[in-house]
C-alpha cells in the first residue's frame, strides 16, 4: 500500500537527505501529467472533472460513466405530478467532453488501489494517480421483503430519475378517479432527504386537481422528516382531501410488499394500493463496495477536508455515497463537495497542504406550482465531521405571504438552471 | 554541499514554484458552494441574482445586509450567517473576477 501524500514539511524533512534520483522518482514531481479519474458523472462527479480540469489544465482527467445522456433527479418529482417533462431534466456530456476531458461511456467493474487502475466493464483498465469516485447510490434489494427489481417495474421507486419517473407518472395517469396512491419512505439516511415530502406534494396537486376522488397516503418508516413543520403546514392548507401522512409511531414503517397483490404490508395492517411508489433503503453506488471504501453501513467514510476516503488512499469521494456528517444527500451537496475535492485534489498532486473548507447546502422543494420551500446549512470540518456553522442555516419562516413561496419557487428554478448550466452546459 | 543535493535543492525550488503557480487559491474556501446558485459563467440563464462581475463593496454590503436581517431575503439570510466577515470579503473580491 503506498503510503498518504506528505504534506509540505514532511516533504521538506524527508527530502532533505534525499538524491536527486530519488526526488525526481517522486509522482508529483516526475510526471507533467497527473493522471486523475472520476467515476460517475453525476452533479458530484461531472463537477469534479471540470472543476479539476479548470484549476489545473495540465491535469489528465478522465470521466468514466456509464450513460451518455445525464436525468436529473431534482424536479424530476415535477416530471411524476405531471408538471414538467422528462427531457428537460436531461443533459449530455458534449460541453464536458469539450474542456478537454476524456470521457469513457463505461462501466467501473473493479479498483486496484495497489496498482492504482480502474478496471472497466468493456475489458480494459485505466491507470490513476488519483481516483475519484462519485458513485451515488444503489437501492438495497435485499432491504425490504418482497421489494425486488422486478417488483420495481410494478411499484415503481422513482428514486433514480429516468424511466423509473416516467412509469410512476404514467401509472398516476392510467389509474381510475378514487384510487388510493401509497407511497413508502425509507428509514434515514437517503439521497435527498425532503424528496419523499416533496413528491407526496405533488402527487397530491395531480389528483387534487385531475383525479378528485383518489387519495395519497404516505406510510414512513420515521417520525420526522425535513421541512416537516412547512410541509405538513402547507399539506393541511392544500391538500387536506388528499394527502394522509402515517408516521413510524402511527405504524407507518413498511415491514414488506407484495406486488401481485400491489399490497404494502406494516406490522398493523395490509394496504391495498391503486398506484405503489415504494422508496427503498439504499447505500452507496456498488464500485464504492468493490473498491472496499464503504463501511459497514453501506456508504463511505471520509475526510471532510480531502474528502479523501478514510479506508483507501488515493481514492476520494462525493455525492450522495458519502458519509458528509451534516451535509444532507443532496446534489446542491455534491456539487459543493466536488469542487472542494477537486481543489483539494489539485493541492495534494502539487504536493501542496489542503485548504480547510467551508460548504454550503441549499435544498429547494416545490408543494405546489408557486409554492417552494427551503432548508439551507453552512458546514465546515470540526474534529473530522462536517458540521454546521452554529447560528446560520435552517428552514424557511413559517409564517410568511404566499409571495414568499413564490419566489423561493422561482429561485427554485433558478437553482436548476445554474447548477445544470455549470455542470453540463 | 553535494552536487547531488543541490541538485535536489534546485530541482524542489523549481517544483514549487511549479505548484504554486499551477495550484493557487483561485476560490476561497465558501465560495466553490455558491456557484451553485450564483453562476461563475455568464452563459447561465437564472433568475436568481448574478454576482459575477459585480462589485465586490456591493456584494459585501448585501451579504452583511442580510447577515443582519436588516435586508429580507428568502435564503440568503440563513446562509451569510454562517460566514465570517474575512469569507465574505474573499467570496466578494473573488465574485468581481469572474466575467
Amino acid at each position: 500500500m503506498t503510503s498518504r501524500p506528505m504534506s509540505r514539511r514532511a516533504f521538506l524533512a524527508s527530502s532533505a537527505g534525499a538524491t536527486a534520483g530519488a526526488l525526481l522518482a517522486a509522482p508529483a514531481l516526475a510526471q507533467a501529467a497527473p493522471r486523475v479519474i472520476v467515476v460517475g458523472g453525476g452533479f458530484a462527479g461531472a463537477t469534479a472533472a471540470r472543476a479539476l480540469k479548470k484549476a489545473d489544465p495540465r491535469i489528465a482527467v478522465t470521466l468514466v460513466e456509464g450513460s451518455r445522456t445525464f436525468t436529473a433527479c431534482p424536479f424530476s418529482n415535477l416530471v411524476i405530478g405531471g408538471l414538467r417533462d422528462l427531457p428537460s431534466q436531461q443533459f449530455g456530456y458534449e460541453k464536458v467532453a469539450a474542456d478537454g476531458i476524456q470521457i469513457v461511456f463505461a462501466r467501473a467493474t473493479g479498483v486496484d488501489p495497489q496498482g492504482r487502475t480502474v478496471a472497466l466493464d468493456a475489458g480494459s483498465s485505466l491507470a490513476y494517480d488519483r481516483l475519484v469516485l462519485a458513485p451515488g447510490i444503489d437501492l438495497r434489494w435485499d432491504g425490504l421483503p418482497g421489494y425486488t427489481e422486478a417488483a420495481a417495474e410494478r411499484m415503481p421507486h422513482a428514486w433514480k430519475a429516468g424511466p423509473q419517473t416516467l412509469l410512476l407518472r404514467r401509472q398516476l395517469e392510467a389509474m381510475e378517479d378514487g384510487g388510493v396512491v401509497i407511497m413508502a419512505a425509507p428509514a434515514n439516511p437517503f439521497r435527498c432527504p425532503p424528496g419523499p415530502y416533496e413528491r407526496a406534494s405533488l402527487i397530491a396537486h395531480y389528483l387534487k386537481t385531475r383525479k378528485p376522488k383518489s387519495k395519497l397516503i404516505v406510510l414512513d418508516a420515521k417520525d420526522q422528516f425535513s421541512k416537516q413543520r412547512l410541509f405538513q403546514s402547507a399539506w393541511k392548507e392544500l391538500y387536506p382531501d388528499h394527502l394522509e401522512w402515517v408516521g413510524l409511531s402511527q405504524g407507518g414503517k413498511v415491514a414488506s410488499v407484495d406486488p401481485a397483490e400491489m399490497m404494502l404490508v406494516t406490522d398493523f395492517g395490509r394496504h391495498k394500493a391503486a398506484v405503489a411508489n415504494v422508496i427503498p433503503p439504499q447505500k452507496a453506488g456498488l464500485i464504492a463496495e468493490i473498491a472496499g471504501v464503504g463501511d459497514r453501513t453501506g456508504w463511505c467514510p471520509i475526510d471532510p477536508v480531502t474528502f479523501e476516503s478514510k479506508l483507501v488512499p488515493n481514492i476520494h469521494l462525493i455525492g450522495d455515497a458519502i458519509i458528509a456528517g451534516g451535509m444532507p444527500k443532496s446534489a446542491f451537496s455534491a456539487n459543493a463537495q466536488a469542487k472542494v475535492c477537486a481543489d483539494a485534489v489539485v493541492r495534494l498532486l502539487a504536493g501542496q497542504p489542503p485548504a480547510e473548507p467551508r460548504l454550503i447546502n441549499t435544498c429547494y422543494s416545490i408543494v405546489a406550482p408557486n409554492y417552494g420551500i427551503t432548508v439551507a446549512g453552512v458546514y465546515r470540518p470540526v474534529d473530522g465531521v462536517l458540521t454546521e456553522v452554529p447560528g446560520s442555516g435552517g428552514v424557511s419562516p413559517a409564517d410568511v405571504p404566499r409571495s414568499f413561496r413564490a419566489q423561493e419557487a422561482l429561485f427554485a428554478e433558478g437553482w436548476f438552471n445554474t447548477i445544470t448550466g455549470e455542470v453540463f452546459g | 554541499m553535494s552536487a547531488a543535493r543541490i541538485l535536489a535543492a534546485v530541482a524542489f525550488a523549481v517544483a514549487c514554484a511549479a505548484a504554486a503557480l499551477s495550484a493557487a487559491p483561485e476560490l476561497p474556501p465558501g465560495a466553490s458552494s455558491c456557484t451553485g446558485c450564483h453562476a461563475a459563467s455568464a452563459k447561465v440563464d437564472t433568475a436568481v441574482p448574478r454576482l459575477a462581475g459585480r462589485k465586490a463593496a456591493d456584494i459585501v454590503s448585501q451579504m452583511q445586509a442580510f447577515k443582519t436581517g436588516e435586508k429580507p431575503s428568502t435564503v440568503m439570510g440563513r446562509i451569510a450567517k454562517g460566514l465570517t466577515d474575512a469569507e465574505i470579503e474573499a467570496i466578494a473580491a473573488w465574485y468581481t473576477q469572474q466575467r
